[in-house]
C-alpha cells in the first residue's frame, strides 16, 4: 500500500513539472516579443471570451511597463475597449489606464482626451466610476496645468447628476482634488468655469446616498487642506450632518465644523431657539462636546481628539466641560470631588465614611434642571468614563493640550485626571500619567490628590512606576505632610521594588529641591535626630537612607539654615555621598568646613566659558604645528591629549568634543611615533620590535578611527573625511610594516592592488572635500597615481612611507555638537556576593538595566556581551521592544540574558557589557556618496561591499558572580 | 388609524415584578415576567388572568420576551407557562437562557424549602419551562411569525441583559428592561441604534438622580480594602450572587494583580460557582477590556479568588471574603460577620441597598449593639462602609438612550410615579416627543402612522421616472446640473391592488387612465381597494341617491355607507384637490363597484 501511494506521489509530482515546462516556454515566447503593446494586442485579440481577456489584462497588470511603451500600450487598451462589450474587461482595461498613468516619467495629457472621451457613451456605472477615478489620476498628475483641471473639473460637474452613489463619489472627489483654488486665477481661465465649487459640493451635503454625503464632506475638507478658504455659510449645513443617521457622515462632519471653526473663529452666530448670540468656536465646541456622546465610537473618538485643538474657545464653555450637576432624587448633590476638597478645607483629612455621608442637600428646582445640555457640559466626564479606551485615551489628551494653554482649566481638570490613575487598561493610565506630567507647571497638588496619586506607585508595572516617579520630579505639593507622605510611599515603593532605586533617587533629588521650606521641618524626624542623645547611626548602605539624605540635601542646597540640624555622622555621610553619587548629590556650603568644589558663577554665558576657551586655545595652538617631527612638538601633543582628556572629565557638555578630539590626536602621535624612528633604515629582521610597534600602533589607530566614527553622534562629513584619511594612513603603514617583515613579493601584489583600490573608493566618496586637504596624505598621493600603478610593490611602499613622512598634519574641525555615546549598567550591580546559583545545562535569566545616552538606531546597533572565566563570549542581540525612549539622545535597556554552562566546581565571575555593534558599510560616507555612482561601482568594486563589522565596548564591564551547580542525578 | 396597546400588568408606576403587554398590528407580545419582592402573596406574580378570562394564553399571545434573569423580570416564568398555561415561544439571550432556571432553583427552594409553602412550580416544571425557551443573540432579527420580528441590543446591567425590538410591518416597540449607559469593570454600556420605534418602553429606575463619576467610588472602595488589608484585618463584603459580585471580583482582582498584593480572596461557593462559569463562557457578553484580553487570560479565571471555607474565617492574618447572602439577613455572611464583628480592624463593605429590619440596614443606621438570638449583644467594633454600586442608567443615561433611539413617543415603566413624572415632563420638554406612564392594568394607547411600502412594478416606475426627466422642465433641470430631487413627491398613474392586507404589485396594463393617489388600508382583512380621480368635492349628495342604503358621516370627515368607507383626504401637492378613497369588504362587491362608477361619473352637483 504504502509503494502504491508512494508511486502515485511520484506521478502527481511529475505532472506538476511538466505543466511547469509548458507555462515557462509560454512565457518565454511572450518575452521575445518585441514591444509589450504588440504581445498585448495579440494577447488580447486571441481572446475569445471576455474571461479570458480578463485573464490576459490580469496577467498583463502584474508587471511593469517602461515609460516609453506607455502610450502604445494605452492606445492598444483604448482600442479595445470601444470593442469590448463585457463591462467588467471595460473596468479592468479603465483601472489599468490609471495605472498607467502613473507611471513615473510618463506625461498623460496625450491619452486624457480619449479618456474624456470614453466617459460619453459608458453606460455601466461601475466603469463610469473608475474612469473617473483614472482621470483623477491623471489630474493629480498634472497639477500645474489650470486649463486641464478645469476641463476635468467640468467632466465631474457633468457626472453629478449619474444616479449611481459610486460615479457621484468620484466626482466629488475629483472636485475636491482639482477644483479651482484661488478665486482670481479662475475667472481668467473661463468665464463659465468661475462657478463656485464649494457650492457644487455643499449641494450634495443632502444627497441620499450617506456614501455621497461623505465624499462631498470629504471634497470639502480637501479644499481646505489645498488652501482654500472655505465659506462661513456651510457651518449650518454642516451643523445638520451632525445628526446624520450614518457614523461615517457624522465623523465628517466633525471634521468639518472644526476645521470652519478655526477658521472663524470669532463670528457671531445665533442660537437656535433663543435670541442670543456666541462665537462661533464656541458653538463649534459646545457642538463637538455633544458627540462625545455620539452612538459611534468613531464618532467619539474623533470628537475627543479634536477637542483637544480648539484652544480658542471661551474658558466659560471649556470649565463647563468637566461640570456634571449631580442630583438624587431631585435634591442637588455634591461630587465626590466636591466633597474631598471641602473635608480638605475644614481640616479634617481621613475620616470613616459613613452611610448617607454622600445624602443630598437642598432640593433641585425642577424646571431648571436640563437633562440634554445643548453645551459642552460634562463631555470630558463622559469622554473619560466611556466603554472604549480608544475614547478614553483621546478624552486624556485633549484635556492635556486644553490644559496646557489654560492654567484655571488645568486646576481643574486634576481630579479627572488623578482618578484616570485607577483606569483598567494600562495605557490610559500611563497616557494619564504623562499628561499630568506635561501640565505639571500648571497645578499644586491637594493632599488627598497626592494620597491616591502616590497610591499607584504600588503599581507592578514598571512603565507606570516610573512615569509616576517622573511626575512627581515636577510636581508641586502644597504641604509639608505631603512631602512626608510622598517620602513614606517611595521608601514602601523602595521596599517593594528594589530595582527602583535609581529612579526613586533622582525624584527624590527633585522634590528636595523644588520644595526646601516644606522639607526643612521635617528633617529632625526623618534623619531621627534627638535633642539630648545620640542616636544609633544609620548603615550607610541602607537605599532607604541614601533616599532620605538625598531628599535633605537637596533641599539644604537653597536652605543654608538645614545643615544646622545634621549630626556628626550626617556630615560624614554627606562627604561619602558626594563623592560617591555625584549626580544626585548638590555641592553644599557646610560650616566650618571647605566648601568643596567652588560653584562657578553660573551667570556666564557660554561664549565666555573659559573651558569652551580653554579647549579651542589648546586646538588652536596644536594646529598651528604643520610637522610633526621634532621632540618638542610630539610633547606638546601629548600635554593637549592629557588636557583634553581631563576636560572632558570634568565638563560634561565638552566631553564629547574633548575626547574626540583628543582621540585623533592620540592616532596621529601614535602614528608620527611609529614613522620617525630612525630605525625604519634599518635591516627588517633585526628590529622585530619596532615593527612590533608599528604594527601596533596601526592596529590601535584603526580601532580608534572606528570608535571615531561610530561612537559619536553629531559628526558630519567633514570629519569624517579626516578620519577615514587617518584611516587610510594606518593601511599604508600597516602595508609598509608587512612588505618589510614578509618574504617574497607574491602576498604583497594582492595588497598593493587593495590599497590602491582604497585609495580610489576614498577619491570617489569624498571628492568634493579634496580641495580642502591640501599637502596632505591623500593629496600627495593621488599625484602620484599614475606612476603607483605601474610601479612595483617594493617601490609603492617606498613612495608611501615617503609621502606618510612628508605629509603635513590635517586640521581637524569641529562640529556644533558632538556626544559621544556611553552605556551604563545599572543592573547588575556587580556589588553582590552572593552567587547566582542554577543547574548546569539549564538556562538562568539575568536581568540586564542599562542607560544608553547618545546612541543613534539603538535596536540595530547595541548588543549585550557576557563573558564566561574560561574565555568564550557570547553575543547577545536585544529584541527592538526591551529598548524604551525616555528622552531625545537617551535610551534605556532592559532586557534578560539567558546564562548557561557545564557545571563549576566552585562560583566564578563573569562579564557582561554592552557593545556598539558598526558596519563600514552603513558609515556616513557611503551615504553621503550619490546614488548613480554607487550602483555604478557596485561591480568594479566588490570589496567595498564586504565592509568590516566590528564592535566598540562602550561600557564599564560589570561581574556577575555566578555558580552552575552539576545536576542531581 | 392603527395603534399600539400597552398594559403593564406590573412595573407600571412601580419597581418589580414586570410585566408588560403590547399589543401592536393584531400581534400580541408580553415583555418580561417577573415576581415582585415585597409580597409573599398573590401579589407577587402579575395577574395574568388580565389577559384572557378563560381562553388560553398560547392563543392570545404571540410571543413572550425576557430581558435579563433579575427574579423581578423572569420570576413569574414557571408560574407563568406550567401552571397558568403557555406553549408559546418564549425569547431570551444565550447567557439569561443558561443563568435563569439556576435563579429560578434557588428562588424556588427558599420558597418551598425554607418557607414551607405549596402550591409553588417545582424543579421539574422550571425544566419544562425553560424547553419552550427559544434563544438569540444579539443582533439577530428573529421571526417570530411571517409578520412578528424582534431583535435584541446590547444593555449592560447585567451579563445577557438585552433590550428587545419589536417590530410588526413598519410598525415597532423597543422595550429595554433594566439597561446601564455607564460601563463598568465587566461589562459594557447599553447601545441602540437610531432605528426610530413608535413606541420606547423605558425603565426609570433612577429618573430623577444623575450620578457621580464610578471612578471615585471604586477608588474608595479599593483604597478602604487596601488599607485594611495591609493593616492586617479582615474584609468582608456581603453580596448577592449574580451580577454586582462578579463586578467586585473583577474589580479586586485586577486590583491585586496591579499592586502585587498576597493577602487571599474568598468568594463563598454554591450558586456562584455555577454563574462564574457562564460569566466565563460568555465572553462575548462583558467589556471591551475582558473582551480583548481573554486570549492570554480569562478575566473569570480568577487568579487571587479561591472558593472559601467555612473554617477559613478562624485564619489568622488578613483577607477579603465575598458571602452571601447581601442584607446579610441569615446564611454565610452573618455568620462571618458575628465572627469578625469585634475586631476593629476588621471592616465590613455593604456594597447595595438593605431592606429595613436586616443586620445590614441596622449597621448601616449606626447601630453598634445588636441583639441577636438568643438575647445576645453583640458589640459591633469592626468599620462599616457603604459603597453603592448600580447598574441602573441615571436620568442623563435614559436621556442618551431616548437620543440615539430617536422614538415617536416614550412610555416609562418600572420606577416611581412621582420619579416619573419629572422624567415625563423632561422628556416631553426636551424631546418635543409624547410620553405616557401607566400604572399596572392600565391601557395605554398609542397612534401610529404607519408608511405602508408599497411594491411596484419595475417597467412601470421606469416608465413613470422616464416621463418625468422627458418633460420640458425636468430637461431644464438637467441643463442646470441639477438632478431630480428624488425626495420629492412625484404623481404617478397605477392601480394598487391589496389582497388581505398586503400590497402586491400591478402589471402596468391595469393602469387607471387617469388618476392619483395615495393608498390607504382598512383593518378587516378582505377588502380591495381602488384609487379614483379626485373631481368631487362634495359629497352630501350621496345619500340623495344611494337612498336605500344607510349613509353615514363620521366625525373626522368621512362616509360610510354600510360597510363601504369613503375617505377624502387633501392632495398632499395641490391643495385644491381631493383624494378620495373609497374601500368595501367582499359582501358588498356589487354595491362598492356601483358606487365606484358612480363617484367615476362624477356625482351630480350638491345642492349646497
Amino acid at each position: 500500500m504504502a509503494a502504491h501511494l508512494k508511486k502515485r506521489v511520484y506521478e502527481e509530482f511529475t505532472k506538476v513539472v511538466q505543466q511547469q515546462h509548458e507555462d515557462l516556454s509560454a512565457k518565454k515566447l511572450r518575452l521575445t516579443k518585441p514591444s509589450k503593446s504588440a504581445a498585448l494586442h495579440v494577447d488580447l485579440c486571441k481572446a475569445t471570451s471576455p474571461a479570458d481577456a480578463l485573464q490576459y489584462l490580469l496577467q498583463f497588470a502584474r508587471k511593469p511597463v517602461e515609460v516609453e511603451s506607455v502610450e502604445g500600450v494605452v492606445r492598444i487598451l483604448l482600442e479595445h475597449y470601444y470593442k469590448e462589450n463585457d463591462a467588467s474587461v471595460r473596468l479592468k482595461i479603465a483601472s489599468l489606464l490609471g495605472l498607467l498613468s502613473k507611471t513615473a516619467g510618463f506625461s498623460p495629457d496625450c491619452i486624457m482626451d480619449d479618456a474624456i472621451n470614453t466617459l460619453q457613451n459608458e453606460k455601466s456605472h461601475q466603469v463610469l466610476a473608475q474612469l473617473l477615478d483614472t482621470l483623477l489620476v491623471i489630474g493629480t498628475k498634472l497639477t500645474d496645468n489650470p486649463s486641464v483641471r478645469m476641463r476635468l473639473v467640468d467632466v465631474a460637474c457633468k457626472h453629478l447628476t449619474d444616479s449611481s452613489h459610486g460615479v457621484r463619489n468620484k466626482c466629488l472627489q475629483l472636485i475636491g482634488c482639482l477644483g479651482p483654488v484661488e478665486k482670481g486665477v479662475a475667472k481668467d481661465v473661463e468665464n463659465q468655469a468661475a462657478k463656485d465649487v464649494q457650492k457644487i459640493i455643499g449641494d450634495h451635503f443632502n444627497d441620499q446616498d450617506p456614501r455621497v454625503r461623505t465624499a462631498a464632506i470629504k471634497a470639502m475638507l480637501q479644499l481646505h487642506e489645498r488652501g482654500l478658504k472655505l465659506q462661513q455659510a456651510i457651518y449650518s449645513q454642516a451643523c445638520k450632518l451632525l445628526a446624520d443617521d450614518y457614523e461615517q457622515v457624522r465623523s465628517a462632519a466633525v471634521q468639518l465644523i472644526w476645521v470652519l471653526s478655526q477658521l472663524y473663529p470669532e463670528s457671531i452666530v445665533p442660537i437656535p431657539s433663543s435670541n442670543e448670540e456666541i462665537r462661533l468656536v464656541d458653538d463649534a465646541f459646545g457642538k463637538i462636546c455633544h458627540m462625545v456622546s455620539d452612538g459611534s465610537w468613531v464618532v467619539r473618538v474623533q470628537a475627543a481628539k479634536l477637542l483637544g485643538s480648539m484652544q480658542q474657545v471661551s474658558s466659560h464653555f471649556l470649565e463647563q466641560t468637566l461640570d456634571k450637576k449631580l442630583m438624587s432624587d431631585l435634591r442637588r448633590k455634591r461630587t465626590a470631588h466636591e466633597r474631598a476638597k471641602e473635608l480638605y478645607s475644614s481640616g479634617e483629612f481621613s475620616s470613616g465614611r459613613k452611610w448617607g455621608d454622600d445624602a443630598p442637600k437642598e432640593e433641585v428646582d425642577t424646571g431648571a434642571v436640563n437633562l440634554i445640555e445643548s453645551g459642552a457640559c460634562g463631555a470630558f466626564v463622559h469622554g473619560l468614563e466611556d466603554e472604549m479606551y480608544e475614547v478614553r485615551i483621546a478624552a486624556v489628551e485633549a484635556l492635556c493640550m486644553l490644559a496646557q494653554s489654560s492654567p484655571s482649566f488645568a486646576e481643574k481638570c486634576l481630579d479627572f485626571l488623578v482618578d484616570m490613575f485607577n483606569d483598567e487598561i494600562e495605557e490610559v493610565r500611563l497616557q494619564s500619567i504623562h499628561t499630568m506630567r506635561k501640565i505639571s507647571h500648571n497645578i499644586t497638588l491637594r493632599e488627598d490628590q497626592l494620597d491616591t496619586v502616590l497610591a499607584v506607585l504600588e503599581d507592578s508595572s514598571r512603565d507606570i512606576r516610573e512615569a509616576l516617579h517622573e511626575l512627581l520630579c515636577c510636581t508641586n505639593v502644597s504641604t509639608k505632610e505631603g512631602i512626608h507622605l510622598a517620602l513614606v510611599e517611595l521608601l514602601k515603593n523602595l521596599t517593594k521594588y528594589p530595582t527602583d532605586r535609581e529612579s526613586i533617587w533622582k525624584c527624590l533629588k527633585f522634590l528636595g529641591s523644588r520644595h526646601p521650606t516644606l522639607v526643612l521641618p521635617l528633617v529632625p524626624e526623618l534623619l531621627s535626630t534627638h535633642p539630648f542623645f545620640d542616636t544609633p547611626e544609620p548603615d550607610m548602605d541602607d537605599p532607604a537612607y541614601i533616599a532620605v539624605l538625598v531628599l535633605i540635601f537637596n533641599a539644604a542646597k537653597s536652605c543654608p539654615t538645614m545643615p544646622a540640624l545634621f549630626s556628626d555622622h550626617t556630615f560624614r555621610h554627606y562627604a561619602y555621598l558626594r563623592d560617591s553619587l555625584s549626580h544626585l548629590v548638590p555641592p553644599l556650603r557646610l560650616p566650618g568646613r571647605k566648601l568643596v568644589s567652588s560653584p562657578a558663577s553660573p551667570s556666564i554665558t557660554p561664549h565666555e566659558d573659559p573651558s569652551q576657551q580653554f579647549l579651542h586655545q589648546s586646538l588652536e595652538r596644536v594646529y598651528n604645528l604643520q610637522h610633526l617631527d621634532s621632540q618638542g612638538i610630539q610633547e606638546l601633543l601629548d600635554f593637549t591629549i592629557r588636557d583634553l582628556q581631563r576636560l572632558g572629565e570634568l565638563q560634561s557638555e565638552l566631553a564629547g568634543m574633548a575626547d574626540f578630539t583628543a582621540t585623533y590626536l592620540q592616532c596621529q602621535l601614535l602614528l608620527i611615533k611609529a614613522l620617525q624612528e630612525k630605525l625604519w633604515n634599518v635591516a627588517a629582521p633585526l628590529y622585530l620590535k619596532q615593527n612590533a610597534l608599528a604594527s601596533a600602533a596601526a592596529k590601535q589607530i584603526l580601532e580608534e578611527t572606528y570608535k571615531m566614527e561610530f561612537m559619536y553622534s553629531g559628526v558630519e562629513s567633514r570629519q569624517v573625511v579626516i578620519i577615514h584619511h587617518m584611516r587610510l594612513q594606518a593601511k599604508a603603514l600597516q602595508l609598509i610594516v608587512t612588505a618589510r617583515t614578509t618574504r617574497g613579493v607574491e602576498p604583497l601584489f594582492g595588497m598593493c592592488e587593495k590599497f590602491l583600490q582604497e585609495v580610489d573608493s576614498f577619491q570617489r566618496c569624498f571628492i568634493s572635500e579634496l580641495p580642502h586637504m591640501q599637502g596632505s596624505f591623500v593629496d600627495k598621493l593621488l599625484d602620484l597615481m599614475p606612476r603607483l600603478v605601474t610601479s612595483k610593490p617594493s617601490e609603492v611602499v617606498k613612495i608611501l612611507q615617503t609621502t606618510l613622512r612628508q605629509s603635513t598634519f590635517l586640521h581637524l574641525p569641529l562640529p556644533e555638537q558632538l556626544h559621544r555615546a556611553t552605556a551604563n549598567i545599572i543592573e547588575p550591580t556587580g556589588e553582590s556576593d552572593n552567587p547566582l546559583r542554577f543547574t548546569s545545562g539549564l538556562v538562568v535569566a539575568l536581568d540586564v538595566d542599562a542607560t544608553l545616552e547618545h546612541v543613534q538606531d539603538p535596536q540595530g546597533t547595541v548588543k549585550v556581551q557576557v563573558l564566561y572565566p574560561d574565555g568564550q563570549a557570547q553575543i547577545i542581540h536585544p529584541k527592538p521592544a526591551d529598548f524604551r525612549n525616555p528622552g531625545p539622545g537617551r535610551h534605556r535597556l532592559i532586557t534578560q540574558v539567558y546564562l548557561s554552562h557545564t557545571a563549576w566546581t566552585e562560583p566564578c565571575q563573569i562579564e557582561v557589557r554592552l557593545l556598539l555593534a558598526y558596519n563600514s558599510n552603513r558609515s556616513k560616507a557611503s551615504a553621503k556618496m550619490p546614488k548613480s555612482t554607487w550602483s555604478e561601482n557596485l561591480e568594479a568594486l566588490p570589496q567595498s561591499e564586504n565592509g568590516i563589522e566590528g564592535t566598540i565596548p562602550f561600557s564599564k564591564p560589570v561581574k556577575v558572580y555566578i555558580m552552575p551547580k552539576p545536576a542531581r542525578r | 388609524m392603527p395603534e399600539i396597546k400597552v398594559t403593564p400588568l406590573g412595573a407600571g408606576q412601580d419597581v418589580g415584578r414586570s410585566c408588560i403587554l403590547v399589543s401592536i398590528a393584531g400581534k400580541n407580545v408580553m415583555l418580561d415576567c417577573g415576581m415582585h419582592m415585597g409580597y409573599n402573596d398573590d401579589r407577587r406574580f402579575p395577574d395574568f388572568s388580565y389577559i384572557t378570562q378563560n381562553g388560553r394564553l398560547t392563543d392570545f399571545l404571540d410571543c413572550v420576551i425576557i430581558s435579563h434573569f433579575h427574579l423581578d423580570h423572569c420570576g413569574a416564568l414557571p408560574y407563568f407557562s406550567e401552571m397558568v398555561g403557555y406553549d408559546g415561544p418564549i425569547y431570551m439571550t444565550h447567557p439569561t437562557k443558561a443563568i435563569c432556571p439556576i435563579l429560578l432553583e434557588d428562588y424556588r427552594k427558599i420558597t418551598v424549602d425554607k418557607k414551607g409553602e405549596i402550591n409553588f412550580f417545582t424543579s421539574q416544571m422550571i425544566k419544562d419551562c425553560m424547553k419552550k425557551v427559544v434563544a438569540v443573540h444579539l443582533h439577530q432579527t428573529v421571526q417570530v411569525d411571517e409578520e412578528l420580528e424582534i431583535k435584541a441590543y446590547y444593555a449592560g446591567h447585567v451579563l445577557g441583559a438585552a433590550m428587545f425590538q419589536i417590530k410588526v410591518g413598519c410598525e415597532s416597540v423597543v422595550y429595554t428592561g433594566d439597561y446601564n449607559m455607564t460601563p463598568d469593570r465587566h461589562l459594557g454600556a447599553a447601545w441602540i441604534d437610531r432605528c426610530r420605534p413608535d413606541l420606547l418602553i423605558t425603565e426609570s429606575t433612577y429618573a430623577t438622580t444623575i450620578r457621580d463619576s464610578k471612578r471615585c467610588r471604586e477608588r474608595d472602595f479599593l483604597k478602604k480594602v487596601h488599607e485594611t488589608v495591609e493593616r492586617g484585618g479582615k474584609v468582608l463584603i456581603p453580596v448577592f450572587a449574580l451580577g454586582r459580585a462578579q463586578e467586585l471580583c473583577i474589580l479586586l482582582e485586577t486590583f491585586w494583580e496591579r499592586m502585587n498584593l498576597k493577602a487571599p480572596i474568598y468568594f463563598s461557593t454554591g450558586l456562584t460557582e455555577k454563574a462564574n462559569h457562564y460569566y466565563k463562557l460568555f465572553i462575548t457578553w462583558t467589556n471591551q477590556k475582558i473582551r480583548k484580553t481573554f486570549v492570554q487570560r480569562n478575566m473569570f479565571e480568577f487568579k487571587h479568588i479561591k472558593a472559601f471555607d467555612r473554617a477559613f474565617a478562624d485564619n489568622p492574618g488578613p483577607m477579603v471574603v465575598f458571602a452571601t447572602p447581601g442584607m446579610l439577613h441569615a446564611g454565610q455572611s452573618l455568620q462571618i460577620f458575628k465572627k469578625w464583628a469585634g475586631n476593629e480592624k476588621n471592616m465590613v463593605i455593604m456594597p447595595g441597598y438593605c431592606v429595613q429590619g436586616t443586620v445590614g440596614h441596622k449597621i448601616l443606621s449606626g447601630q453598634r449593639k445588636l441583639e441577636m438570638e438568643g438575647r445576645q449583644i453583640l458589640e459591633v467594633k469592626m468599620q462599616v462602609e457603604y459603597m453603592s454600586f448600580s447598574a441602573h442608567a441615571d436620568a442623563k443615561g435614559i436621556m442618551q438612550l431616548i437620543r440615539q433611539a430617536e422614538p415617536r413617543s416614550v412610555l416609562l415603566v418600572h420606577g416611581e410615579a412621582k420619579k416619573m413624572e419629572f422624567l415625563k415632563q423632561k422628556i416631553e420638554q426636551e424631546f418635543h416627543v409624547s410620553c405616557y406612564m401607566p400604572a399596572n392594568g392600565e391601557t395605554t394607547t398609542i397612534f401610529t402612522n404607519p408608511s405602508i411600502p408599497v411594491d411596484i412594478s419595475l417597467g412601470l416606475l421606469k416608465r413613470e421616472t422616464a416621463l418625468v426627466t422627458t418633460s420640458p422642465f425636468s430637461s431644464l433641470a438637467l441643463g442646470l446640473g441639477l438632478l431630480p430631487d428624488v425626495k420629492k413627491p412625484q404623481l404617478m398613474h397605477g392601480t394598487l391592488m391589496m389582497k388581505d392586507n398586503v400590497s402586491t404589485k400591478l402589471p402596468p396594463a391595469c393602469l387607471v387612465p387617469s388618476g392619483s393617489g395615495v393608498q390607504r388600508a382598512r383593518g378587516e382583512p378582505p377588502f380591495r381597494g381602488m384609487l379614483v380621480p379626485p373631481r368631487i368635492t362634495a359629497s352630501s349628495s350621496l345619500a340623495r341617491v344611494l337612498k336605500d342604503y344607510s349613509v353615514q358621516h363620521l366625525p373626522d370627515g368621512s362616509i360610510t355607507v354600510e360597510s363601504i368607507l369613503i375617505q377624502a383626504t387633501a392632495h398632499s401637492e395641490d391643495q385644491g384637490t381631493k383624494v378620495l378613497l373609497v374601500s368595501w369588504t367582499y359582501q358588498d362587491e356589487e354595491l362598492g363597484s356601483y358606487l365606484t362608477a358612480l363617484l367615476k361619473k362624477g356625482l351630480p352637483p350638491s345642492s349646497s
